[in-house]
């Protein structure tokens, strides 16, 4: 317990964690932009007909045309926390929009987007903004140190994604046959410099060995003083080539900067110097020399509590897919938030047949008609979403006055370069199925083995 | 001494990868570099302006063959009217799936073959002697499915003969129908010669808007829209639950909707395997792309599933009677039968293909989970 107190009441510089506040609000506003630039906010919130909801949050809808309304306010908050103005206020309501916008439809998941969410629920309880904001200016109070839990979290949940990435990539297709980087790479042909050597096999599994090891020991390379320099040049390397050959969007730049907190204060003091002296930012507020001392010690608190939750829920969440049989890359049951990045070419062929039970009159449906190409190109491979489109064309056609409808999937399936197979049992009526995080009994199982976690 | 470990990395990797350049070209067995400016070549060069070429010369033979019936309709000269325009539109079948570039543009297969005609429009424009073709509502009102109505469209021939007899209207229409599809045509394969072959070849990366992932992508809506959908799903009551036997290619001819559908199998299956529009040469093609990845996959090899499925779809097809006679059935269980087997191709070209190939459907932000 002494020990736990002691942790609690360590402090430490306030400036790392001032740094990662900046850039990761700077580099939120500037993906908002961008996303907003490329007009997806139209093409995938407003323009569907029907999204695809997270189960237990159905209840979460799209604002029509005010949807950029909550956008624009995500990007605000963005940018207030950037500044460190009013910084409570600004990263509770950027963690609330931007969480609302991702679950407004399954579609569009992506494990950075959860990152961003988790990343920015931990930092509402963090004292990002005592130190190199517009609040510790208006207080005019040189608030130098803060406790060091606060920037060993972000440490950890780091640790945790790289680490989760990492065990998930030690599997019979990545490691044996360098797959799925061995469709991947290839197509890659035509960049700069490499890309004549992507379409090589010993590329391919230096690609796929290298990136499973750099994702399982890359935290104690940062962590480690002697290590920590080459491991962050080997992180920029990392990122940038993952961003010049796959669309992975401004992730990157996000775990790039996100390992800038692994350095010692002294670094981030350059940093904020340099910033400082460009915004006429007061120096008397920088200084870090006297010792804060705290008024009262820092006991176990509410925040704490939330906090260990927090982490013992992200260390168990990704383990859940061990409750389900069946290949996890087949039926996804218990794949998402769990850091699995990369691992699958995985890509289907959806049809739906209508059919009156009672006479036995029967039709397919032309999905083009109720979904946008990358809602039928994400469903045609996950199950709960192919359920969940089964419930509503039900909903459909009996509004349409059809009586007594069924629906039946006929779905084929290619994973990490296998022959296309059966997915969805062609003979269960899916509008008898529920949606629950029991076991799905009316996937087909996985006609091959992949081993490993 | 960190900055300097830092450095030897870079300069290591830097070294790593121009040494191999100055290698030059690697020849290791596994290496699946496969030249896709040759297979853009290929499709230019020897698929796509010889089907254009050909087909504004047999496009140019139609117009001959109105002139001549328009001159003196008569049972003779309306026959041979009849077998030219069969012979361009199954021409048209070799053709229509390259609605890219130029085609895409001017929308070719829309101004040329959407069906079933609107029989009351054409009579109408014919009656008012004042349309304009170019009109996007009068595309169900030209083109092959138009000729189609007028040529065939009465049960006696003499009926039909005595339509176009002192008939400057309807001779009027005949004509300006085909001045439309040979001015479309003769643009596409203008522009084709003039610039288009250049761009597309030139453009021979790999993303989404490199010129393979187009053509791919065209490719598969073309089969799956206008060969699978269009010219047996739609009738055949795939899509509706009762057939629409009234929607075939060809509805008034009657005849040859099975004809057609099977010249577009076999465009479809050449493409893919890259034979040559004039001569059946093969050269490099989706077949042969995944030949060159099966190599390193050491799977199945899709090109032999999916050359095989196209075999057995096209036998299934062929031993069916007139599409027409096999709709009366109710319901049309050899029809729908048949175009099951086309409907296998639709996940073979869709799912396994373009994953080998790592193309993509549509675009946005991706973190391959």
């Amino acid at each position: 317990m002494t020990r736990i107190a002691t942790y609690l009441n360590t402090a430490t510089e306030a400036a790392p964690l001032a740094v990662f506040r900046v850039f990761f609000g700077l580099l939120m506003l500037v993906s908002i932009i961008r996303f907003w630039s490329y007009g997806w906010i139209d093409k995938f919130y407003i323009q569907p007909d029907f999204h695809f909801k997270f189960y237990g949050f159905q209840w979460v809808q799209d604002f029509g045309v005010y949807t950029y309304v909550l956008f624009a306010t995500c990007a605000l908050s963005a940018f207030a926390v950037t500044i460190g103005y009013k910084y409570k206020v600004a990263i509770i309501s950027f963690f609330i929009t931007f969480t609302y916008i991702e679950l407004i439809d399954k579609t569009t998941y992506l494990n950075h987007y959860y990152f961003i969410s988790i990343l920015s629920f931990l930092l509402i309880f963090l004292p990002a903004a005592n130190y190199f904001s517009v609040d510790a200016r208006q207080n005019n109070k040189a608030n130098g140190h803060i406790p060091k839990w606060s920037i060993d979290s972000i440490k950890l949940l780091l640790a945790i994604v790289y680490i989760y990435a990492g065990l998930a990539k030690l599997n019979s297709d990545w490691l044996i046959e360098a797959m799925p980087l061995k469709i991947w790479l290839p197509s890659k042909f035509d960049i700069p410099f490499i890309g004549h050597l992507l379409g090589q096999e010993w590329a391919q599994y230096a690609f796929s060995w290298i990136g499973a090891a750099y994702d399982l020991f890359i935290t104690f390379l940062l962590f480690y003083k002697p290590t920590r320099s080459l491991a962050f040049v080997m992180v920029v390397i990392f990122h940038v080539l993952t961003r010049v050959l796959f669309p992975i969007g401004m992730f990157p730049y996000i775990m790039i900067v996100s390992a800038l907190i692994f350095f010692d204060a002294r670094v981030h003091k350059k940093i904020i110097n340099a910033f400082a002296k460009a915004l006429h930012y007061p120096k008397n507020l920088l200084k870090t020399t006297e010792r804060i001392v705290q008024e009262s010690p820092n006991r176990w608190g509410l925040k704490h509590t939330i906090i260990a939750i927090f982490f013992v829920i992200q260390i168990v969440l990704p383990w859940r897919y061990l409750l389900y049989p069946g290949e996890l890359f087949w039926t996804e049951e218990g794949y998402r938030f769990s850091w699995r990045v990369m691992l699958m070419e995985k890509s289907g062929y959806a049809q739906f047949k209508i059919v009156d039970k009672v006479t036995g009159r029967r039709f397919y449906v032309d999905n083009s008609d109720f979904l946008t190409p990358l809602q039928e190109k994400q469903m045609s491979f996950q199950p709960d979403l192919i359920l969940e489109y089964a419930h509503y064309l039900r909903k459909h056609f009996e509004a349409q006055g059809h009586q007594n409808v069924g629906v039946y999937a006929e779905v084929q399936v290619a994973l990490n370069g296998r022959l296309s197979t059966q997915f969805i049992n062609p003979n269960v009526d899916l509008t008898q199925e529920k949606e629950s995080f029991k076991h799905k009994t009316w996937i087909t199982p996985f006609k091959d083995e992949i081993k490993g976690i | 001494m960190k900055k300097i470990v830092a450095l030897l990395v870079i300069v290591l990797a830097i070294y790593a990868c121009s040494s191999d350049d100055n290698a030059g070209g690697s020849d290791t067995p596994n290496n699946v570099m496969f030249d896709r400016s040759a297979l853009l070549e290929n499709w230019a060069d020897n698929i796509i302006m010889p089907g254009y070429e050909d087909f504004v010369n047999q496009a140019t033979t139609l117009e001959e063959a109105i002139d001549t019936f328009n001159a003196t309709p008569s049972q003779a000269t309306l026959d041979v009217l009849r077998n030219t325009w069969l012979t361009t539109y199954t021409t048209w079948q070799r053709i229509s799936l390259f609605e890219i570039g130029p085609a895409e543009t001017v929308g070719l297969r829309l101004n040329i073959n959407i069906y079933p005609a609107d029989t009351d429009q054409i009579t109408t424009n014919i009656d008012n002697g004042t349309y304009d073709l170019s009109l996007s509502s009068n595309r169900t009102a030209k083109g092959f499915p138009a000729l189609d109505f007028l040529l065939f469209g009465e049960d006696s021939d003499a009926t039909i003969i005595a339509q176009f007899t002192a008939n400057p209207n309807a001779q009027q229409y005949l004509s300006d129908i085909i001045t439309d599809i040979i001015n479309l045509s003769t643009q596409v394969r203008d522009e084709w010669q003039d610039n288009f072959r250049d761009t597309f070849v030139a453009n021979d990366g790999s993303s989404v808007t490199a010129s393979a992932d187009r053509m791919v992508n065209d490719y598969i809506f073309y089969y799956e829209r206008f060969l699978r959908a269009g010219k047996m799903g739609i009738p055949g009551g795939v899509f509706s639950g009762t057939p629409n036997p009234q929607n075939i290619e060809a509805f008034h001819n009657g005849t040859i909707s099975k004809q057609l559908f099977l010249e577009g199998l076999d465009a479809v299956q050449d493409f893919f395997n890259g034979v040559a529009y004039n001569g059946g040469a093969q050269g490099e093609s989706l077949s042969s792309y995944l030949d060159a990845l099966n190599t390193v996959k050491d799977g199945v090899d899709l090109n032999t599933v999916i050359n095989n499925q196209f075999n057995t779809a096209r036998s299934s097809v062929q031993a069916l009677g007139l599409f027409a006679t096999e709709l009366e059935a109710a319901p049309p269980t050899n029809f729908l039968n048949a175009y099951d087997q086309v409907q296998v191709i639709v996940p073979l070209i869709k799912v396994d293909m373009v994953s080998a190939m790592s193309i993509s459907i549509d675009f946005s932000d991706a973190d391959g989970d």
